[in-house]
């Protein structure tokens, strides 16, 4: 399925595609959107690319394998269920910033929840998809 | 007393590690457990004596009432000491024995748990734990008597002393609890004082009926006797220990101990007569036919318990004593005349009373072991065996009603009876000429007579000096069971009267009636014919038909076939929704709460419907997944309409992930194979449809209630107050039900993993890829 | 409108039950995933269908001004539909390594292991 034009589309399509993802994980808590949609666009244009290129060449770009993602993500979730203990609050409690940040908006632990959910959702995704597409 | 229990069951299961070592090198060490607890309970006696009872209690499951609580009277106090010395003498015997048996440790190990198993029935003072130590005899002697495992005829007679037992244990344990229930107690100490109470109950009947069942199973009483002449396929020790004074005597164990509480009635006393009565007078008589030897004692031994129940069933106080003193000779000279049995079998190979003979000239001392043993089962006077039958027929003479004369009667047919039998287990091999074939048998090991021959020595020692053995063993006893002092005094001599008569005839008879029988092969075919009518082909026929049954119900409910299984749950499923819909009656549709129907959710529906019906249709693997994944958009597009934005996404995106999973796996199989029939495929849809018609209704039902939105707007209103976001799908998966989410991450972790472990793990070579 | 949702989760239970009677391994799976479907969408009409009111609190307001879509339906089905993603991968995977040892779609020759296994 190798094509010129798929094949240069995606050169610009990956950044994109995963700026958007992260516009999407960013603005969950307050519009359409989250840690699983974002996650999953982007898992979504790394699909699309190594459609275009070949998986070897995608998980070139990722450096890292895909599997290493799930950990992380859900040790985030995880820092952000716990958080609240080190200042005395029960688990989950929602810890949030005073004041807005520019671009990204109101930061708080259910931020860095989501983040975790997205990063485990790329990691279980692209670790399905590629360990069958790399057997065949 | 929770030790002597415990240190048989600690034992046994030291056996699994260091079981070879046992049988290597350190077999000695199993004969101390019963020595040890023999000694144990020799030290008792002197308590037991004072009339002082001894309890112990554990709590174990309190809240249900089952404690380990022990308690030692005279009556228990006379089972341990037969459990444990008998228990002394066969595991001697034993080691010798099976020497060098493959299982030599197995068989050991079974037998610690058997006699720990028995001694809790004798000890617990809780009638639940009683039962749980009961149901354990069943058990470990299911692998005693099976413990010849690779001989099919072995493995039957096992399975039918469990089951026969096993099923007489599930009414006993009824029985125990319905008792248990009326009495307000578990405790037997507790029970004695509720006699009048539970006798005087409406369901009194019934109690007494389901504890019968299960003494009468485990004592093998007319009719559940045929198990016991079938657990003859054990090993001889087996056959010694569990017929002699353990497995068959706790059946009489448990009538003795239920008779203060549950006896003297006139339902108990002559149901006992009546069972025990006709069982000791059909063993007997069956015993003179049978050619094997253990045959033989088997069914003496059914006779004997038939005796016992008897003698319970009397219930007077001599006839309570005799039972007590019964108990004893029966187990010293049983016990014997089966391991002499053994120790024929194992030297000469055949236990055929029509081929043996003359054994004197090559085994005396084992003969002089049988001849005592004989002759106590006998009652030649100055033998405990003596005693013991004086005081039946002083029992059944002093009986007052009109019945005494046909009592007495039977008690002597039977002793006849017992009288032969003995003889022929005990005297026939050894006496006559000597087949030219045994001229070289040779006595076995020490080890091995000597038990047999101290345990039939006990017999002559305990006859001359009754008195003195009556009060240690037996006096206690029979007041356990009477409940009063029972002021025993055994005697040897009670001067000329009717019992001495009575017990000479017999004698006399016995001997006659041996030296004129001889049993046959043919007449042994003759007696085996009437078996066709005996309850054991009826029960036989019951266990082939419940196999029947188990067969076909496997055979059409776990046929291996995943979509019959589909098909039961389904169809099931359907009558019960189906059922429940009916009955909650008619439906109504509120045509107007209905929310407006557009164009476009037409064409969405209509589109859906087409990839539907391709996808049940189409041959091509390719195509039922496009239309799978068009299903998904469609559905997709049906959340855009109905102001699901996030569903949507979501939907979309999964929907095109698996797509392309599918595409990856799939594009390489070949095309679908239609295999089933017309018919088949006919019945699948009316199910199918059946099943959606159902749910369709269901969600119209559904519809037609009212709609309870306190949880929504609960999170609606406090979505931004509580958890700052403003999408409210986002802050109950982040925020509000974060855990759950926290775990939907974990489980889709866990998928990935097997996804990379199925493919990356090779499993086998021989896998074609 | 609701009517025809009704119709459609009867007709995607239907078609659902019908392909897990099948003897193909893909039909069973693609049944499993239109039960899914089905139940999403049951699950979606318990909550009562509005049209054109996200369950998102307006910009301007920190409580909702007005009629809106029932949350917890949608946070249910969306939690489903992510775990349906997982196990539809991992069933096919499985799938497709019980056919590269049997060589077969057919559900009934897994219940002929292979002599080395017996």
């Amino acid at each position: 399925m190798k094509s010129a034009i798929l094949q240069t589309a995606t050169r610009y399509l990956l950044p994109i595609l995963l700026l958007f993802s992260f516009f999407l994980l960013l603005r969950g808590h307050y519009y359409p959107g989250g840690g699983f949609v974002g996650g999953l666009v982007a898992s979504i244009a790394f699909v699309l690319h190594s459609f275009a290129n070949g998986t070897a060449s995608t998980m070139k770009i990722l450096r890292y394998k895909p599997l290493s993602l799930i950990p992380i993500g859900l040790a985030i979730s995880t820092l952000s269920v716990v958080a609240p203990l080190l200042l005395g609050l029960p688990p989950m409690t929602g810890l949030w910033f005073e004041e807005p940040i520019p671009v990204i908006g109101m930061i708080g632990s259910a931020l860095f929840f989501d983040l975790g959910v997205y990063l485990v959702v790329i990691g279980v995704v692209l670790t399905i998809l590629f360990t069958i597409a790399l057997e065949q | 007393m929770l030790f002597t229990v415990l240190t048989g069951l600690i034992t046994s299961s030291l056996l699994i590690p260091f079981g070879k070592l046992v049988k290597a090198k350190w077999s000695i060490v199993l004969p101390l457990v019963p020595v040890l607890l023999f000694v144990f309970y020799l030290l008792h006696i002197p308590t037991i004596l004072g009339g002082t009872n001894l309890v112990q209690h554990v709590d174990w499951v309190p809240s249900l009432g089952v404690n380990l609580d022990f308690r030692l009277d005279g009556l228990s106090l006379l089972f341990a000491l037969l459990i444990t010395g008998i228990g002394t003498a066969i595991f001697f015997y034993g080691r010798t024995y099976l020497k060098g048996h493959p299982y030599f440790d197995r068989f050991f190990a079974y037998l610690l748990l058997f006699m720990s198993a028995m001694l809790g029935v004798v000890l617990s003072n809780n009638i639940l734990t009683l039962f749980v130590f009961w149901e354990l005899t069943s058990i470990s002697s299911f692998f005693l008597i099976g413990f010849n495992n690779d001989s099919k005829a072995s493995r039957d007679s096992a399975l039918s002393a469990l089951s026969i037992t096993g099923l007489g244990g599930f009414f006993l344990l009824a029985g125990l609890i319905y008792m248990g229930h009326i009495a307000g107690t578990f405790m037997i100490s507790e029970l004695f004082t509720k006699h009048d109470l539970i006798v005087d109950h409406p369901q009194y009947p019934l109690i007494v009926g389901l504890i019968f069942i299960g003494a009468f199973t485990k004592s093998a009483q007319f009719p559940f006797h045929f198990w016991l002449p079938g657990a003859m396929k054990a090993p001889t020790p087996v056959s010694a220990y569990l017929h002699s004074a353990t497995m068959v005597k706790a059946g009489i164990y448990l009538l003795a101990r239920f008779t203060p509480i549950l006896g003297h009635t006139e339902i108990w006393n002559n149901t006992l007569l009546i069972v025990g009565g006709f069982t000791m007078v059909f063993a007997a008589i069956h015993a003179l036919f049978r050619v094997d030897l253990k045959g033989i004692l088997a069914y003496s031994t059914i006779s004997a318990l038939g005796v016992l129940t008897f003698l319970l069933g009397l219930g007077t106080q001599e006839a309570i004593i005799a039972a007590a003193v019964f108990i004893l000779v029966h187990a010293l000279y049983k016990a014997t005349l089966f391991m002499v049995t053994g120790i024929i079998d194992h030297e000469t190979h055949t236990r055929d009373l029509t081929k043996l003979g003359g054994l004197r000239k090559v085994l005396f001392p084992v003969f002089i072991a049988a001849l005592l043993a004989a002759l106590s089962s006998a009652g030649l006077p100055s033998t405990f065996g003596f005693i013991g039958k004086d005081l039946i027929y002083e029992a059944t003479l002093h009986y007052k009603t009109n019945w005494t004369l046909w009592l007495t009667a039977l008690a002597v047919i039977t002793n006849i009876g017992l009288v032969a039998a003995g003889f022929m287990a005990g005297l026939k091999p050894f006496t006559g000429k000597l087949p030219p074939g045994f001229a070289n048998v040779h006595l076995p090991y020490p080890s091995m007579w000597i038990p047999p021959l101290i345990l039939g020595s006990l017999g002559l020692i305990f006859g001359v000096f009754p008195g003195y053995i009556g009060d240690i063993f037996n006096y206690q006893a029979a007041n356990a069971i009477v409940q009063t002092d029972t002021a025993m005094h055994l005697k040897i001599w009670h001067g000329f009267n009717t019992v001495l008569l009575l017990s000479l005839a017999t004698l006399l008879i016995g001997i006659v009636v041996y030296f004129f029988n001889k049993p046959s092969e043919r007449k042994l075919a003759a007696v085996e014919r009437l078996n066709s009518i005996a309850p054991q082909r009826i029960f036989s026929i019951i266990g082939r038909s419940t196999m029947r049954l188990s067969n076909w119900y496997t055979q059409t409910f776990h046929n291996g076939y995943l979509r019959s299984y589909h098909i039961k749950i389904i169809v099931f499923a359907e009558i019960l929704l189906g059922y429940k819909l009916w009955i909650s009656g008619p439906i109504h549709i509120k045509w107007d709460s209905l929310t407006p129907l557009s164009w476009y959710e037409v064409g969405i529906v209509a589109m859906l419907l087409g990839a539907l019906y391709i996808i049940v249709t189409t041959r091509s693997r390719l195509t039922s997944v496009v239309s799978t994944s068009v299903i998904g958009y469609c559905i997709c597009l049906m959340f855009v309409f109905y102001s699901a934005p996030d569903l949507a996404m979501t939907q979309f995106t999964i929907d095109t992930l698996t797509t392309v999973l599918f595409v990856l796996v799939l594009y390489k199989l070949p095309s679908f194979i239609n295999i089933t029939s017309r018919w088949l495929q006919l019945r699948d849809a009316v199910v199918a449809l059946g099943f959606g018609v159902i749910l369709s209704l269901i969600a119209l039902r559904v519809l037609q209630e009212p709609n309870v939105t306190e949880i929504s707007s609960f999170y609606g209103e406090n979505s931004y107050l509580l958890a700052k976001g403003k999408n409210v799908v986002n802050t109950i998966l982040v925020d509000f039900r974060g855990l759950d989410t926290m775990f939907e991450t974990v489980v889709l972790s866990i998928a990935a993993i097997g996804v990379y472990s199925l493919i990356r793990l090779r499993l086998k070579s021989s896998e074609k890829e | 409108m609701e009517l025809l949702l009704v119709i459609i989760i009867g007709l995607l239970y239907a078609s659902g039950v019908y392909l897990i009677l099948r003897r193909s391994m893909v039909k069973l799976l693609l049944g499993i995933m239109l039960l899914g479907n089905g139940t999403n969408i049951l699950i979606f009409l318990l909550g009562k269908i509005t049209k054109g009111s996200p369950p998102v609190i307006n910009e301007a307001y920190k409580v909702f001004q007005d009629i809106y879509a029932d949350p917890i339906p949608q946070a249910l089905i969306l939690t489903a539909i992510v775990i349906s993603f997982a196990l539809t991968s991992f069933a096919i995977v499985l799938l497709k390594r019980v056919y590269a040892l049997v060589d077969s779609d057919d559900l009934d020759d897994l219940n002929t292991p292979e002599e080395e296994d017996l």
